[in-house]
């Protein structure tokens, strides 16, 4: 039983791996391959010839695409991530910190959404069409329909610029400080983050809520006798999170890519604005490689969902091999 | 009240809470300890409304208008919410319909045992509790040691299921216990077993079960006393025998004169009409639409119940009268011309990704012959049934229509012999398109044919007429009409490409007995007019006799015994039939 499910847990982890290297494959392609110049990039349009070679050369860009594609990931798997071309300084010195910021970010953002949305979808579920339920609903309709930067102006206008003056409107960290050294400048980021995936999450919970608590089984369970709480805990619960794992995942990872427009707006110094720039100078290493992380987010949370919806439905569970 | 009275139901009525209207109304039912009332009735009639309503438990939208219910001494609608909690699962406990989707699937068959107690503190220790579960599953004839009860619901069978219902409903001695049609959907040698610990337990423990069906044969085989409703109101009541010997409301006398039974050969009748939803029920006697007996007082208050007899009474003001008047009586036996084999199967065998699940199947059904294919779940029925109709991929073998051999799949044959076998689906609800009027629907086939608009039209209401609806039947949409409706649309859908041989899956196991009756009449009366030959594949074997000329039986993939239908199940030879025939409850066995 347990060794059945490392196993499926191991074949998960080898299929995103293998997912991660086609993901590596596209985004050399697509960045490398792409006619842009990262020399004449750096050096601007009055570069002479030579200076340009030279530089060229420097990057490996004057080399086949394969041979930099191999240079590249063995790189990437032996630690050595390169070199910024528009910092000149290691990859791993520079996005380290900042991926650790946008993790710890992410992170916040996760673990206060997704209980809240659970608690909210399972409330308004329980009193179905009542004033909870319809406040609830239009709310997160409202909030699902505002894009991040959106919520996030509007969190400024109020806590920190035109109503209140609260809280920062930009983060004021250091690159390579702890983030939670900065508590109010967190603030406004990860409440813009927690709007931003919290009503949709709760829709879907609503939705798996209400459809078990309809079934046969939650009807069975209070005709025997159980009380209120054993029946949404016990008996409802555990049917409706596994669709709801799903859905949590795909946001989580749709939120490491909504970061970087958050990170932006409130100057946060993480993968997103480092990612922003990057692409304005070509830093080619720099995209490369954080492409690769977003990616790998995405791989991570969805490996944990498939996961997830296994452990928790015995039928799936008990079906391993 | 006196002790020996379990179940007491006074003066019931349950409305739609939106609307006012009644779903069940003037219901008035008394069960002593150790007995069974059988409650039967059609869908919609409103039994498992008030079968919840003996847990003070009514589903969203519905609720109680008056009335008192008596589980032993306590009242059970008055109660305030942590008090009917209580009493549920202790004093009254339920066993829902169907087991499959009634237990937690998240959940390991020994915890929701185990909580039954827990919830009512029943035991004392969780020692006493575990022994007292392991009592149960003996009780029910399943083990019940540690690692059966760590199973999960998907683990068991439907019949294994059904029986850890019935633990989990005995296991705090409750003195009243709810049955929903709890055997529905089990194959009969499952029914057979269960119906057999209910009844062991009702009478050990002096439990009064409320027994809930459609089945009248059930009832008859199990049950003390039996109240029949209709429209939300009990029409009549009183002792089993009493009620199936001499029924004296003409409804109950239509139910049991539609009602198929193994042991003897009937012809079944079906009864035009419907009843109607709450809310559009006429005034007066709600069946009086469709009584031959009615008159003008009928239709002015809902009769009172008169006593027929000492433990017999109807709601009917000619219930004295009933029996001499209504003389059910089928139409004469008509000589059926059989010809030449249309379908020929042989050595077919067939599976699914590599498995096989029928070993080497012969058929042959003649011009105007009706075979029945009958067998349990999972015998491999359907599965020949599909691959006649060209529509299971996986078979070896040979099937050939008028002596031409068929190819595997519908769309590899030629386009004659496509519409020369058609299909009518299990599920009315499901195998017609909810966005196309029943007229678009019949007409398809013919569109495909190439036949221009006025053909096809004229085409429609042919066959609307050949199956009993009147034209303007063509421009509704399947959810205006009632299951016996659709079923009716659905074999004019097939009849409309004038095939030679119709295949019916289960065609009449979502719908109840009286519109049962009736589409069995209309498949008779169609095969002798159009010479049809046509496989009726059931699991309902007392129907084969009303219907089928030929049976085949089947069991684990195989033919076990073939034979004129009346041999077949009057004189079985094989050990499996004689075993199957056995199981299956019977009006006629259990009156005699």
């Amino acid at each position: 039983m347990k060794a059945s499910i490392l196993r499926f847990v191991l074949k998960r982890i080898a299929l995103g791996l293998l997912t991660l290297f086609v993901v590596s494959l596209l985004i050399f392609a697509v960045t490398q391959a792409l006619p842009a110049d990262p020399a004449e990039a750096i050096l601007g349009r009055e570069a002479t010839p030579e200076a340009l070679a030279e530089l060229r050369a420097e990057f490996g860009l004057d080399k086949p695409i394969v041979a930099q594609y191999t240079n590249w990931l063995t790189g990437v798997l032996s630690g050595d991530l390169g070199t910024s071309y528009a910092t000149s300084t290691p990859i791993g010195e520079y996005i380290g910190p900042r991926v650790s910021a946008s993790f710890f970010l992410l992170l916040i953002a996760a673990v206060g959404s997704i209980p809240l949305s659970i608690v909210i979808g399972a409330n308004a579920a329980l009193r179905r069409d009542h004033k909870f339920d319809t406040t609830s609903s239009l709310v997160s309709l409202i909030l699902a329909a505002m894009p991040e930067f959106v919520v996030g102006t509007i969190l400024t206008i109020i806590f920190s610029t035109t109503i209140w003056q609260l809280l920062p409107a930009v983060t004021y960290l250091e690159v390579g400080a702890p983030p939670w050294s900065d508590v109010k400048g967190l603030t406004l980021p990860v409440l813009t983050l927690l709007i931003s995936v919290t009503p949709y999450v709760s829709r879907v919970m609503r939705a798996a809520m209400v459809e078990v608590l309809e079934s046969d089984y939650i009807e069975m369970a209070r005709l025997k006798g159980m009380n209120e709480r054993t029946v949404l805990w016990r008996h409802a619960m555990p049917n409706a999170v596994g669709p709801a794992f799903q859905v949590i995942a795909l946001n989580l990872a749709y939120l490491a890519g909504g970061v970087i427009i958050v990170e932006r707006l409130f100057n946060f110094p993480g993968i997103g604005s480092a990612l922003a720039d990057a692409v304005r100078s070509r830093d080619l290493p720099v995209i490369q490689f954080l492409a690769l992380i977003i990616a790998g987010v995405y791989v991570l949370t969805n490996l944990l969902a498939d996961v997830g919806t296994v452990l928790v439905t015995p039928r799936l569970r008990t079906r391993l091999k | 009240m006196s002790s020996a009275s379990g179940l007491r139901i006074i003066d019931l009525r349950l409305n739609v809470a939106a609307t006012g209207n009644d779903i069940v109304d003037g219901v008035n039912l008394t069960i002593k300890k150790g007995r069974v009332l059988g409650l039967v009735g059609e869908s919609g009639s409103g039994k498992t409304t008030v079968g919840l309503a003996v847990l003070s438990h009514a589903r969203r939208g519905v609720e109680v208008a008056h009335g008192q219910i008596f589980c032993g001494d306590t009242e059970v609608l008055g109660l305030d919410a942590e008090a009917k909690r209580k009493i549920r699962g202790e004093l009254v406990s339920y066993v829902p319909q169907d087991p499959a989707s009634s237990l937690n699937p998240a959940l390991r068959i020994g915890l929701q045992l185990i909580e039954v107690l827990e919830a009512h503190d029943f035991g004392g220790s969780h020692e006493a509790r575990k022994a007292r579960i392991k009592e149960m599953m003996t009780e029910v004839l399943l083990p019940g040691d540690d690692e059966y009860l760590e199973r999960y619901p998907h683990q068991l069978s439907g019949g294994q299921q059904q029986r850890v219902g019935l633990a989990m409903a005995f296991a705090c001695r409750p003195s009243v216990i709810v049955l929903d049609e709890p055997t529905t959907g089990l194959d009969v040698s499952t029914q057979e077993h269960v119906l057999k610990t209910i009844r062991q337990l009702t009478r050990d423990h002096g439990v009064a079960a409320l027994y809930i069906t459609h089945d009248l044969a059930v009832i008859a085989d199990l049950a003390d006393d039996v109240a029949v409703m209709y429209s939300g109101r009990v029409v009549e009541q009183g002792e089993v025998a009493e009620i199936f010997k001499n029924p004296a409301h003409p409804y109950t006398r239509h139910l049991v004169a539609a009602a198929p039974d193994i042991a003897g050969k009937k012809a079944i009748i079906g009864l035009a009409g419907r009843a109607q939803s709450p809310g559009k029920r006429p005034v007066g006697c709600a069946f009086a639409p469709r009584c031959e007996l009615v008159e003008d007082a009928c239709r002015v208050e809902f009769p009172a119940m008169v006593s027929v007899s000492t433990r017999h009474d109807a709601a009917c003001i000619k219930a004295t009268q009933v029996a001499s008047v209504i003389v059910s009586s089928a139409k004469p036996e008509s000589t059926r011309k059989i010809g030449e084999p249309v379908i020929e199967v042989s050595a077919v065998s067939a599976g699914y990704s590599g498995d096989t699940v029928v070993h080497d199947v012969s058929l042959t059904i003649r011009k105007g012959e009706c075979l029945a294919l009958v067998g349990e779940s999972g015998s491999g029925k359907t599965t020949v049934s599909r691959a006649i109709g060209g529509l299971h991929r996986e078979w070896t073998g040979s099937i050939r229509l008028n002596g031409r051999e068929l190819k595997t799949m519908a769309r590899q044959r030629a386009v004659a012999d496509r519409l020369a076998i058609q299909y009518v689906f299990q599920n009315p609800y499901g195998s017609l398109n909810p966005r196309r009027t029943v007229g678009d629907s019949i007409v398809r086939p013919l569109v495909i044919d190439g036949k221009s608009k006025d053909d096809a039209r004229r085409a429609v209401l042919e066959v609307l007429d050949k199956v009993s609806l009147p034209g303007s039947y063509a421009n509704k949409y399947p959810d205006q009409l009632s299951g016996g409706e659709r079923q009716r649309i659905a074999i004019a859908r097939a009849l409309v490409s004038e095939p030679e041989v119709l295949v019916c899956d289960e065609v009449t196991s979502a719908l109840d007995v009286l519109v049962q009756a009736a589409i069995v009449d209309l498949l008779s009366d169609l095969r002798r007019q159009l010479g049809l030959a046509m496989l009726f594949v059931t699991h309902n074997l007392p129907l084969v006799r009303s219907i089928a000329d030929e049976v085949a039986v089947m069991s684990e993939g195989r033919i076990v015994e073939v034979g004129p239908s009346e041999s077949v199940i009057g004189n079985p030879q094989q050990q499996y039939t004689q075993s199957l025939i056995l199981a299956t409850p019977s009006i006629e066995r259990s009156m005699r």
